[in-house]
């Protein structure tokens, strides 16, 4: 193995990544990455399905606070909502302690980035499960009512796990964008892939290497996510017939 | 109108109990009057045929009785339990209706089962988390229904899998899982190919039998004539005629039900 990796050239940038070397570094800001990435996406997927059932079941002023809330997020680019929402969160945060008579607060970037992120794909997931739960045939839910079952039921036993099977390919789509978007984290200073990529690049002036080395890191979790994801389609889709012909 | 009080058959000494009462039930959608005030009572152990032509109310009345549809105003009253209802017909206590509607089983036109469960899920579904029964118990239930309804050996498929008939006769098994005070038939045979209707009737006709009280909303006459002992005729919201089926079919009054009848044939 040494030995083919000197034949090529790569005998430096094997002993850049090593994990004693920049490597480890790499390796902590990817699990950085993924943990924010993770948050965001759960934190997300709890106001999307709160936001889901308020624009359609919710009251008038619900219902338009939902509208403002997706439109402004959707509209304004993620690294511009970053900046706002870590500046403005902190900036809150300190003046709350303050007030309070507490010293200024060292905010945890891990926090501080699953709240950013998480608000965002909150706004997304609200879509794709709005648009998931009208998908479900009323029958379904006609039928849980008129055997008794009470709303919450309802939502738990048929409109979730029937909806599942419509959400999960959106849900894919905002579980990858999660991952890529922890990169932006970089600007507030997040030591996440990104970052500590940019760092172990400048240092060693070995640009190509660590680059193309995060570049492998990320396409690893999506390759990983992506065979997640079909799992998690295929138990979503029971009951349901394939539409390519022949497989059952 | 007054044949309805003669239809009670003679052979039942005990008297029977009153299963549903609706009176006086209107429903409008907007500006559309869809029921405009009907009288309906079933004891225990009638079955009640509803006939009528496409836009009679027919449907909507039946979903009425368990509140799919709101009522515009009248009165509901299963098994001696007047439904709390607020001045714009919806239901005052979600509660009551909750717990009255577990014992109105319906069976849907397009059968209704839920995709993402097996036929065994689909019928232990509402004893084990409505009605809290114990699982075992449950599962034990539902093979002797499924079995019963001849889908034996189908507990583990998807309803997607199944024709039609089996489907219907499947949600008969997860109605007849509640153990019903009253069923509730919403044209379970129209959404059938031909070929498929005999054995979904055949399941019906062995619960009329038994004594089951049900509410039959239907297009298939000559069954409707061999199961029900009463047959209400509605024509536009209202109940134009009702009586045993012998007269209601041998002998109609109204010009609009012989009209009717000779149209389905």
């Amino acid at each position: 193995m040494t030995g083919l990796l000197e034949i090529l050239g790569l005998g430096a940038s094997a002993e850049l990544l090593s994990l004693s070397g920049w490597g480890g570094n790499l390796l902590r800001g990817l699990a950085n990455s993924l943990q924010i990435a993770f948050g965001a996406f759960g934190l997300g997927l709890v106001i999307g399905l709160f936001g889901a059932y308020g624009k359609l079941y919710g009251g008038k002023v619900t219902r338009d606070l939902l509208a403002i809330y997706t439109t402004v997020i959707r509209a304004v680019p993620e690294l511009v909502l970053i900046l706002i929402l870590y500046y403005v969160g902190s900036d809150i945060i300190n003046q709350i302690s303050e007030a309070m008579g507490g010293g200024r607060v060292e905010i945890n970037g891990v926090a501080a980035g699953i709240w950013v992120l998480g608000v965002v794909q909150g706004a997304y997931a609200t879509e794709v499960l709005r648009g998931a739960i009208q998908a479900v045939p009323t029958g379904q839910i006609e039928a849980a009512k008129s055997y008794g079952m009470p709303a919450i039921m309802i939502m738990r036993r048929v409109t979730i796990p029937a909806m599942m099977s419509f959400a999960v390919p959106g849900l894919a789509n905002l579980w990858l964008i999660a991952t890529k978007d922890t990169a932006l984290l970089a600007v507030v200073g997040f030591n996440e892939l990104t970052l500590e990529t940019r760092q172990a690049a400048s240092s060693t002036r070995a640009y190509f290497t660590f680059f193309l080395a995060a570049g492998f890191l990320y396409l690893m979790v999506t390759l990983c996510s992506g065979a997640v994801f079909a799992r998690i389609e295929k138990w979503a889709r029971r009951g349901q017939p394939s539409l390519k012909e022949g497989s059952a | 109108m007054d044949r309805a009080t003669a239809a009670a058959p003679e052979q039942e000494p005990e008297p029977r109990r009153e299963a549903i009462r609706v009176e006086n039930l209107h429903k409008s959608f907007g500006s559309l009057e869809v029921l405009k005030g009907v009288d309906l009572t079933a004891q225990q152990g009638d079955v009640v045929a509803i006939i009528g032509g496409s836009g009679s109310g027919k449907s909507t009345m039946l979903r009425c009785i368990n509140f799919l549809e709101t009522p515009s105003s009248g009165k509901i009253v299963i098994g001696g339990e007047e439904v709390a209802m607020r001045a714009d017909g919806s239901p005052a206590n979600q509660k009551q209706i909750e717990r009255i509607r577990t014992k109105l089983a319906m069976v849907f036109q397009q059968f209704n089962l839920w995709t993402h469960r097996t036929l065994l899920e689909n019928v232990i579904e509402v004893p084990v988390h409505v009605l809290k029964m114990p699982k075992p118990q449950a599962i034990e239930r539902a093979r002797e229904l499924l079995a019963r309804v001849g889908l034996g050996g189908k507990e583990d498929t998807f309803p997607a899998y199944l024709s039609g008939g089996q489907q219907q006769r499947a949600a008969i098994a997860r109605a007849l899982a509640v153990d019903p005070s009253a069923m509730l038939f919403d044209e379970p045979t129209s959404a059938l190919d031909p070929e498929l209707v005999g054995e979904v009737l055949t399941v019906i006709r062995d619960l009329a039998a038994e004594g089951r009280t049900m509410l039959l909303v239907t297009h298939e006459m000559k069954f409707a004539r061999e199961v029900a002992n009463h047959v209400v005729y509605l024509y536009q919201g209202r109940i134009e005629e009702q009586g045993p089926p012998a007269e209601v079919f041998g002998n109609p009054q109204s010009e609009r039900l012989k009209q009717f009848l000779s149209s389905v044939g």
